[in-house]
């Protein structure tokens, strides 16, 4: 009962802080001291490396979906990722941001974490890799549950976005 | 008392059960006794109907979707009537789908909905239904279940015997119930007789994308045209129309349109009609009204004033139209799977009478003529008469047909459907419904080809069918099992508005192509925010065009301000979900309008003209996620002559 309330009284005094004509006085927030919401392990998922899902060094899990193997040129494909970029854009944006984490984890440096498989499997078949993928599933709980859209892209168009997080 | 009646059922039920097992893989005609009744119409939870059933909503003004066997509701379809479960009619976009000559009409009265047809067979592209109070004809597609178009009838009113189609869709025909004045002028009402005309229109659909344009009006004596139906088969460039009040009564029409011994069934060539204006004859006559048309790539409806209509009148083209007595102020005008039978349902009669085609041709060509009126020919009724079914009815309105060669006919007043031979005009079986039957309907029905498993009745009366609700209820209808030689009650399920008229198919022919979203590469809303990018706040004037983009769970922008008292604010949003099933909502406190809801992919825009100034939150209004409590924005509304700047941001 008491969260909802405090919580009411931060967004009011957030409100207030970002008035910006007819500023109001400043109140500063409530000074109970809160401990952040910690994720809660999935328990048959033990952690192997690292405290979070989203930074946890796995590069040997392939995911759950159409993609099985998928092997990176040396080079990047510059004409590629700018497609990416296009499709990223447009279908991504809303919710993972670059360099900061948004309602989803920053897409830079993903492919040092994750196969590019898993990464392709993600964004074309999110709602069995959370149900089945144990990172997946764990990633879902360290970001609210709030569930990976399936935009519907093609594997030609994944395929660019993943060219494109590899120039990020 | 209780136990008693609960022990007499089980033992009912055990005696049901032991006479189902006797009579398990023997084909069952002897009703609920020999079959389970409960079996033919459970669905198993997760498998789907094999029908589909669109009902109209009359009074409701829209068309409702359910499955058969099941009796289960899936959709109401928004055609005539604003629609705040889904903003249809409140947001901008759709506005002007409800414009007509009188302005916006937030309503009417849905009658016949009618499934377009490719050589006589149902093909599954669009559905017609008629606006029977401020006559129009929509078409909805059955990909996107959205009704996508609506054109005005101009010179009818009462627009009933609508909508139906011909075998090829090549026209959607509305005929008007109230004879008027054409053109509308002010005169006494006791100068009816003689005076006042029936207005037959025929309106072309494109066969690409099934756009509608009114081809021609046939201006007809001042009847009343009830209901009508196509040739098909043979008797394809033929239209048939029921006629009551032939007595041109204008007051009191219970007692003074009842008569006549004897009203018409109008038969009109319309392919002869359709030959003489292709070249060139008809009478081009000024008129006003509303084309609406939905434009699914910028999801986006425009309203288009016509100015003129083609008239034609019917003594100008020799053998187009002829009149084939019926008794008694017929109501169903309805056409078998061959074309060879026009049965007229004289409503105040006790029998059926049936014509034949072949007849009313020889009829034609022998010249056998008894009289005429107001210049139109009368053919003798014996003439044409192929028989009649003396079923011991009373009241009979509507027939629709099988598969193998039997006719359904519902009667009001007696509360039954009866099953007759086409031919030999027998009846093999009546059974009652609960209660005053109006229309009924066969999947396939008014077509070459019916699906001869289920027909619906559709009733008028409900009375103790459910549980009392107050003194207004849902309509009651009842499916019967018509594949034995019995028809078999099976199911009671209540519906929405007033059904007056279905249409059905089978699932197959919808289900696969049905569509799941809007794809945004295809979305050319001129305010659509493609991407995260493209969301944005513009001020023109007074005008704040939010540029707003939602997906799980949150919107783009959520946090607005510079919004200023006297603004008209239009929310501009973008659902950018690409998934099957992810709509999200709007809705803004205060808001003198609905809330929208939003199709993944899809934009539309509501307005808002804030009045008080404050911090006014909006939300979503679809459980779209766990986070969907979260999915909310602020926007602060100062007073007019203030100078904040707008600015706009997410998460900020």
């Amino acid at each position: 009962m008491k969260i909802p309330f405090k919580s009411t009284i931060l967004l009011l005094s957030l409100l207030m802080l970002s008035c910006g004509g007819k500023e109001e006085k400043k109140k500063e927030g409530f000074s109970v001291k809160q401990q952040k919401t910690t994720t809660e392990k999935a328990v048959e998922t033990p952690a192997v490396s690292g405290d979070k899902a989203s930074e946890r060094v796995d590069l040997t899990t392939k995911g759950v979906g159409p993609i099985k193997s998928l092997t990176l040129d040396e080079a990047i494909d510059d004409a590629m990722a700018a497609k990416g970029k296009e499709v990223y854009d447009q279908m991504c944006l809303a919710c993972h941001r670059i360099g900061k984490k948004f309602i989803g984890p920053a897409p830079n440096g993903v492919l040092e974490r994750r196969t590019p498989e898993w990464v392709m499997n993600m964004i074309l078949n999110p709602e069995q890799m959370v149900k089945e993928d144990p990172l997946a599933k764990e990633l879902l709980i360290e970001f609210n549950g709030s569930p990976m859209a399936n935009q519907g892209l093609t594997e030609e168009q994944a395929r660019a976005v993943l060219e494109y997080f590899r120039t990020l | 008392m209780k136990k008693i009646k609960y022990s007499m059922l089980t033992l009912l039920g055990l005696a049901l059960v032991f006479a189902s097992c006797g009579d398990q893989g023997k084909s069952s005609s002897n009703g609920a006794l020999s079959s389970s009744a409960a079996e033919k119409v459970y669905v198993a939870p997760g498998e789907q109907d094999d029908y589909y059933a669109f009902l109209s909503g009359g009074y409701s003004g829209n068309l409702t979707v359910y499955g058969l066997p099941s009796g289960r509701m899936f959709k109401e379809i928004p055609v005539f009537s604003q629609f705040p479960t889904s903003g249809y009619g409140y947001s901008e976009e759709t506005k002007p789908m409800l414009n007509t000559s009188f302005g916006f009409v937030p309503w009417d009265d849905s009658h016949h909905p009618d499934i377009s047809q490719t050589s006589g067979e149902l093909d599954g592209r669009w559905i017609f239904i008629n606006g029977n109070n401020t006559p129009r004809i929509a078409r909805i597609s059955l990909t996107s279940f959205e009704t996508e178009e609506i054109i005005e009838v101009p010179n009818s009113a009462g627009n009933h015997s609508s909508s139906f189609i011909t075998e090829n869709t090549e026209y959607v025909v509305a005929g008007t119930r109230f004879a008027v004045p054409v053109p509308q002028r002010d005169m006494s009402i006791k100068e009816y007789k003689g005076n006042f005309k029936g207005a037959l229109s025929f309106i072309s659909v494109n066969p690409e994308d099934g756009r509608m344009d009114l081809k021609f009006q046939l201006l007809m004596p001042g009847f009343n045209y009830d209901l009508s139906h196509p040739g098909r088969g043979k008797s394809h460039g033929w239209f048939f129309f029921t006629t009551y009040n032939t007595e041109e009564a204008n007051s009191l029409l219970e007692v003074n349109a009842s008569q006549n011994d004897k009203d018409f069934i109008a038969a009109i060539n319309w392919k002869k009609i359709e030959e003489y204006v292709n070249n060139g004859g008809g009478t081009k006559m000024p008129a006003n009204y509303a084309h609406n048309v939905y434009d699914e790539h910028t999801h986006t409806a425009t309203s288009t004033m016509k100015k003129e209509v083609l008239t034609v009148d019917p003594t100008q083209v020799p053998g187009a139209v002829y009149f084939l007595p019926t008794p008694k102020s017929p109501h169903g005008c309805d056409v078998d799977p061959t074309g060879q039978y026009i049965v007229g349902n004289g409503k105040l009669s006790a029998d059926l009478t049936v014509h034949s085609f072949d007849k009313m041709l020889a009829a034609i060509e022998g010249e056998k003529f008894d009289g005429e009126a107001y210049g139109i020919p009368i053919l003798k009724f014996e003439d044409v008469l192929a028989g009649q079914v003396k079923s011991g009815g009373l009241g009979p309105l509507h027939t629709e047909f099988d598969d193998k060669g039997n006719a359904y006919t519902t009667f009001f007043i007696s509360s039954e459907v009866v099953k007759w031979k086409v031919g030999t005009w027998e009846v093999i079986d009546r059974k009652p419904t609960y209660y005053s039957v109006g229309h009924l309907m066969i999947p396939g029905g008014n077509s070459r080809k019916p699906f001869g498993k289920y027909v619906v009745a559709m009733n008028k009366i409900t009375k103790d069918r459910y549980l009392p609700t107050g003194p207004e209820m849902e309509h009651s209808a009842q499916l019967y099992d018509i594949s034995g030689e019995k028809m078999e009650l099976l199911y009671d399920f209540p519906t929405h508005g007033e059904p007056h008229y279905a249409a059905g198919c089978p699932a197959e022919l919808l289900a696969p192509k049905s569509q799941k979203i809007y794809r945004l590469d295809e979305n050319k809303h001129p305010y659509a925010a493609l991407g995260t990018n493209d969301t944005r706040v513009e001020r023109k004037g007074n005008e704040v065009h939010v540029y707003m983009s939602m997906i799980r769970s949150h919107f783009t922008p959520d946090n607005i301000e510079g919004v200023k008292v006297g603004d008209k604010v239009y929310f501009h949003i973008t659902n950018h979900e690409q998934d099957f099933d992810v709509p999200h909502g709007f809705a803004m406190i205060g808001q003198n309008t609905s809330e929208l809801l939003i199709m993944p992919g899809q934009t539309k825009t509501s307005v808002w003209e804030p009045k008080t100034p404050g911090v006014w939150p909006f939300y979503c209004t679809d459980f779209c996620s766990a986070l969907h409590q979260e999915m909310q924005g602020y926007v602060r509304v100062s007073p007019a002559n203030s100078n904040i700047e707008l600015s706009w941001s997410l998460g900020d």
